[in-house]
């Protein structure tokens, strides 16, 4: 896991758990802070999430089965206005920012715990794609599709059971 | 079942679009495939069919309207959803006059795209069940074992087609054989009843009792072994047609009761007392003269005369030999198909015999003929020899049971030798009794 945002340990420890939790594999987490300056869009005032995946691929560990990258930037791609996170389907790579899931950018209060359970969702949700799970109608599974904050308020930290035999599959391949 | 995915094709010619594109709808378990430029689009479409097609409305070449205009040339129906980056009121109002589904300006909100998709999959699914509710309907309205060109045949047709649209009562007459359920199915099909449902009783299997049971229905404890309620027939044809097969043979304290339904459409379930109504259309069928029936008191007036609003009256084959020809093309199509074999001939000899047959079973007895040629044939066509009269030596005049009694009798004596006792036994009569045919048929022992 590589950090590119200064996040606090608690959080980190929440999210290496989760995700040793659900996946099962041990766990490194590394700091880095990553030159994302080039692709900053200044017309959109985003990043563009798809450079920023290659990136962190470049710098992941190459042993390393999986690479989750935790950013605080806004994210988009072209074809989008925002995203939460991206990851490619099966993929090696994945990155997840908490910069779309803050209250505050939605007229509320500033809420830490509600923050920090979204982007876990999110986190736990794309690591899911890279284990080749795609998204599920159950509206509580973690791999539902959530475009909206309010979506991922509505789905719990936690597989379904149809997806979570998917991912126990997939597992075995590993 | 696994269900089939909904398949999504991306055309745009940046490539980060289509990757983006690409990823998204993957994640959410579509099949995708990305096409970099229209001509590549068609080509791909040629190769296979797809749900939904997003394309870009500016890319080199040929542009997304223009694709879109050559696709459904093709007579390919995919929903398309234009994309543009430009949003203009023109090009999105000439977009949906040209049938698109939908027109998107990218770059798009999540949630939005996720709704399009979405609506456009519900929809793909729509139209596949209702093209398959359709093609039920239609097989249903096809009662396409109707063949004929012949006057007869035309004449009945046409009184299908217009007693059809009335909700009048019909009796169908005609010698057994001759299709008069297919005509039934035919009137209710092509009726405003259609979509209700089609109810056949045949009256000459049931005894009084079940008949009545199975017509009204009955309630639990109505009788020994009614351990459930059950709706009648009359009760289930609610909306629709009721065909009675053999009224001909309903006994004259049903016919009573069918009089009453008639006259007032409600009834009483056996070992009930609750009235309910029903609203049916009645058609029945019989082969014996109904009129002769009335003059001889065995069948009510009254009856007749509710049920015979209206008489279609068909021909036997023998009366109508020019539709033999349509009709064994029609049963070798039918049954070839079912066989799943290649469609076969008729040996012109083949054909002449069955057009001098007499055919006393009709139509049934020529399909049952045609299909057993079929099953026992070369599978290239079909021979003299694949049928009955043509491996008997093809007789066009139907024996006697007297002439075939006289004959087998002729066969037993001479296999015993004329011991009276031994052919009486084999022939399970006793010895009187085949004295007495000996003597009915002059039958002599030839030395």
């Amino acid at each position: 896991m590589i950090s590119c945002g200064h996040f606090d340990n608690s959080l980190m420890d929440k999210i290496a758990t989760d995700l040793r939790l659900f996946f099962g594999f041990p766990l490194d987490i590394r700091e880095c802070s990553l030159d994302i300056s080039s692709f900053y869009d200044p017309g959109r005032r985003q990043y563009d999430a798809n450079h920023i995946l290659k990136k962190v691929a470049e710098v992941s560990d190459p042993l390393a089965l999986k690479t989750m990258g935790l950013l605080r930037v806004d994210l988009y791609i072209p074809i989008l206005t925002y995203i939460f996170g991206q990851s490619e389907l099966n993929g090696k790579t994945s990155i997840a920012s908490i910069h779309r899931l803050r209250n505050e950018l939605y007229g509320l209060d500033p809420d830490n715990r509600l923050l920090e359970e979204r982007f876990r969702k999110v986190i736990v949700h794309e690591m899911g794609h890279a284990f080749g799970l795609i998204h599920c109608l159950n509206p509580t599974c973690i791999m539902r599709s959530s475009t909206y904050v309010e979506d991922l308020d509505q789905k719990e930290l936690r597989f379904c059971n149809k997806c979570r035999s998917e991912l126990d599959k997939s597992l075995e391949n590993y | 079942m696994d269900e089939k995915k909904v398949s999504i094709l991306v055309v745009d010619d940046e490539e980060s679009v289509r990757d983006s594109l690409y990823n998204w709808f993957i994640d959410d378990g579509y099949a995708v495939d990305c096409a970099e430029n229209a001509k590549e689009a068609l080509l791909k479409l040629e190769a296979r069919d797809f749900d939904i097609i997003l394309a870009d409305i500016k890319m080199p070449g040929m542009d997304g309207m223009e694709m879109h205009r050559r696709i459904k040339a093709l007579n390919k129906e995919p929903i398309f959803i234009i994309m543009t980056a430009f949003a203009s009121v023109d090009t999105a109002v000439q977009a949906l006059k040209d049938g698109a589904y939908d027109y998107v300006t990218k770059p798009f909100d999540p949630d939005d795209l996720s709704h399009l998709i979405r609506n456009a999959a519900s929809h793909v699914t729509l139209r596949a069940e209702n093209k398959s509710l359709k093609d039920k309907i239609t097989t249903l309205e096809d009662v396409d074992d109707l063949i004929g060109e012949s006057e007869g045949m035309k004449k009945v047709l046409s009184e299908v087609e217009s007693v059809a649209q009335s909700s009048s009562s019909v009796i169908i007459t005609g010698e057994s054989g001759t299709g008069k359920e297919l005509i039934a199915r035919a009137i209710h099909a092509n009726s405003p009843r259609k979509y209700f449902p089609l109810i056949s009783v045949h009256c000459g299997a049931l005894t009084e009792s079940l008949l009545e049971s199975e017509l009204f229905g009955h309630e639990k404890g109505a009788f020994t072994g009614a351990t459930f309620n059950r709706k009648g027939r009359f009760e289930m044809a609610d909306g629709g047609t009721i065909f009675l097969d053999e009224i001909g043979t309903i006994s004259p304290k049903m016919q009573i009761e069918l009089l009453r339904v008639l006259e007032t459409r409600t009834f009483v379930r056996v070992g009930g007392n609750k009235e309910i109504t029903s609203d049916f259309r009645v058609i029945c069928a019989t082969n014996r003269d109904l009129k002769g029936m009335v003059e001889k008191g065995t069948f009510r007036e009254d009856l007749y005369y509710r049920l015979n609003v209206v008489n279609i009256n068909i021909p036997p084959l023998r009366e109508r030999v020019e539709d033999i020809p349509l009709l064994v093309n029609h049963f070798i199509r039918k049954y070839c198909k079912s066989m799943s074999r290649d469609l076969i001939s008729v040996e012109p000899a083949a054909l002449k015999h069955l057009q001098e047959f007499e055919f006393p079973g009709n139509v049934r007895e020529l399909e049952n003929m045609i299909e057993r040629a079929i099953v026992i044939g070369n599978g290239k066509e079909i021979r003299l020899k694949d049928l009955p009269m043509g491996r008997e030596v093809m007789s066009s005049s139907v024996e006697s049971l007297d002439e075939l009694e006289k004959k087998h009798i002729i066969s037993m004596l001479d296999k015993y030798k004329w011991n009276i006792s031994r052919a009486a036994k084999a022939l399970d009569v006793d010895r009187a009794t085949l004295y007495n045919k000996i003597k009915k048929y002059d039958l002599k022992k030839i030395n």
